[in-house]
């Protein structure tokens, strides 16, 4: 704005003869200036430099060089990285459809309820508003052995035999899971409950005159009426478990991605390159290669909501 | 309601035992979702002695944690610090984001389209791969362990421009040129005339942008190197990595992260859940 101000100061006749059409020019222009400086600094220059910095051997005390594929060889072959790699598929392909499938079917007999819909639907969507390092500590202190862990004295209140979870390779992951897939929970929910309202009445009505059951009206008009809905959030749950980072960090501080890299995500993986081992051209190609991961999930939503 | 035929056709007896369950059920999952919380909260208002003991109400509640760690003085800190950072950074992004957004929805001239492609196409970059070269650039302008170094990734956003865009469409033009024709200068038609237009999608972005930069992690743990500089949840991590097994004084550090959304929520609930609506259906 400060700029459009300045220009119609300083030229206050030329201001008085332009058409309309040049003063809305200007005053267009005037409001972008300060974004576009924005963008181009802290966004586009940014991602031009990391594509950089990913063909050279930067770390933070000598001066970057041009090495060429140098750092995405040196991941192919790096068995950390397809452990990594393994890791991290596997939060997106537990998570997505795990959680989905809880939030859908909560939400789908919630849009029923009317006695203290909105006090149980705000049961369900508090957790989401919660930190999630914070929130790593909560549960971290829940998976301890007994008697401070309280799933682990639930368990033996069953006579169900102490688990490990945080310290077994086999159990950990899914208990770093579990975290992130309750914080999400009541975004889930809301969405969904805003796309079945989004469906009209009468649909409903004409399928029970024709006589449809419950189960076949579910599968025949909610399911398909809420593709939109389900297409959006299967993408932006599947790129928040891909970039799973906070949970994994907090929940095991001593060993982060621990125990032996069983819970550890790309994006700690990244981390740890940086600002551990400092090697910030290494560091770079795996930015690169979560970019790459999530352009296709995004070429693939793309691809779904054409379909529609 | 919308079935009363059908209602009245099958007998109630047959209807209600269903719906009893079902709400049961729900009311159930909901106490299950805020289990974590609860424990927190309780834990949070036991001394060290009770922390073993796992009821739920504590057998002495006590506010020795709040008190002992607030007094310690990094926390009280810590909120600040998260504090200015969520507002000032919410308060930026109402700004320019609708700023842009009207701009992009409002006026006719050669460049719009290629301009909104440009920041649209910013969602594809996922920001761990900014982060390298923005800490680059913190460290070369000597913005590490500043509040500038914390928040200038994200005092725009092309989520948030994207959603103001949208509702500015809605917005009538006759509106606009009844102004103009006023003769209010187009800032002012902005800020004045059709920014009030939009209030529920400016809550809404407000309301995503706190959130999300109150709970922010990643970036706020690259940027800081001094304690005095930490936002909440990286104080929190640290603190309760030096606390290691007092999970009572780790518990109330984590509440006094958690409580503030908590409570705004219980204040803005109507508010914050229409947002959430808004900004899924939209963006």
């Amino acid at each position: 704005m400060s700029v459009a101000a300045h220009r119609e100061a300083a030229t206050g006749g030329l201001w008085s003869r332009m058409s309309l059409g040049q003063k809305q020019l200007i005053w267009a222009w005037g409001f972008l200036a300060v974004p576009l400086l924005f963008y181009v600094v802290i966004r586009f220059w940014p991602t031009f430099q990391a594509f950089y910095l990913s063909v050279t051997d930067w770390t933070i005390t000598k001066p970057a060089a041009f090495v060429g594929l140098q750092n995405y060889k040196r991941l192919l072959a790096d068995p950390l990285f397809w452990q990594v790699f393994r890791n991290t598929f596997l939060y997106l392909i537990l998570g997505t459809p795990i959680s989905l499938l809880i939030s859908f079917v909560v939400a789908y007999y919630l849009d029923r309820v009317r006695f203290m819909h909105s006090f149980i639907r705000a049961l369900y969507f508090l957790p989401f508003l919660t930190t999630a390092a914070a929130m790593a500590w909560v549960w971290r202190w829940f998976y301890q052995p007994v008697p401070i862990g309280v799933i682990n004295d639930m368990l033996s209140g069953f006579g169900i035999p102490q688990q490990p979870f945080l310290r077994s390779t086999s159990q950990a992951l899914p208990a770093v899971l579990a975290p992130a897939i309750w914080a999400g929970l009541g975004f889930q929910i809301i969405i969904f409950l805003a796309g079945l309202r989004a469906i009209p009445i009468t649909y409903y009505e004409a399928a029970r005159i024709d006589g449809l059951s419950e189960g076949a009206i579910l599968r025949k008009i909610t399911l398909p009426l809420l593709k939109p809905t389900l297409v959006f959030l299967v993408v932006f749950s599947s790129i928040g478990f891909l970039r799973i980072f906070d949970q994994v960090y907090n929940i095991n501080t001593n060993d982060p991605g621990g125990p032996l890299n069983a819970t550890k995500p790309l994006v700690l993986m990244i981390y740890q390159t940086a600002f551990s081992s400092y090697e910030m051209g290494y560091a770079a190609a795996q930015t690169v290669v979560l970019f790459l991961i999530l352009l296709m999930i995004s070429l693939v939503q793309l691809r779904l909501m054409s379909d529609r | 309601m919308k079935d009363t035929a059908s209602s009245q056709a099958l007998p109630m007896a047959r209807v209600r035992p269903g719906r009893i369950i079902t709400w049961t059920l729900l009311f159930i999952g909901g106490v299950i979702m805020v289990t974590p919380l609860l424990f927190m909260l309780s834990t949070s208002l036991k001394d060290a002695s009770q922390v073993y003991d796992l009821r739920v109400i504590p057998a002495a509640p006590t506010l020795d944690n709040y008190i002992e760690i607030l007094s310690d003085g990094r926390f009280t800190r810590w909120f600040i610090n998260s504090t200015i950072v969520a507002i000032i950074v919410t308060l930026s992004n109402v700004f320019f984001d609708s700023l842009v957004g009207y701009t992009l929805a409002k006026f006719r001239f050669r460049g719009r389209y290629i301009v909104f492609i440009a920041i649209l196409s910013t969602l594809m970059i996922p920001t761990e791969m900014l982060v390298l070269p923005w800490y680059l650039m913190a460290s070369q302008f000597g913005w590490i362990d500043s509040y500038w170094g914390i928040m200038f990734p994200g005092m725009m956003t092309a989520f948030g421009t994207f959603l103001m865009k949208q509702f500015f469409e809605s917005v009538p033009d006759d509106f606009l040129e009844a102004a103009r024709i006023d003769g209010l200068n187009e800032f002012t038609i902005w800020w004045k005339i059709a920014m009030p237009l939009v209030t529920p999608a400016l809550s809404a972005l407000a309301i995503f942008t706190f959130l999300g930069n109150w709970t922010a992690f990643f970036w706020p743990l690259i940027v800081t190197t001094s304690a005095e500089l930490y936002t909440l949840p990286v104080g929190l991590s640290s603190f309760a990595v030096e606390q290691s097994v007092q999970w009572e004084k780790i518990m109330t550090g984590a509440s006094i992260a958690t409580l503030p959304t908590l409570i705004i929520f219980l204040f803005l609930q109507r508010y914050i859940v229409r947002g959430v609506m808004l900004a899924g259906l939209k963006g």
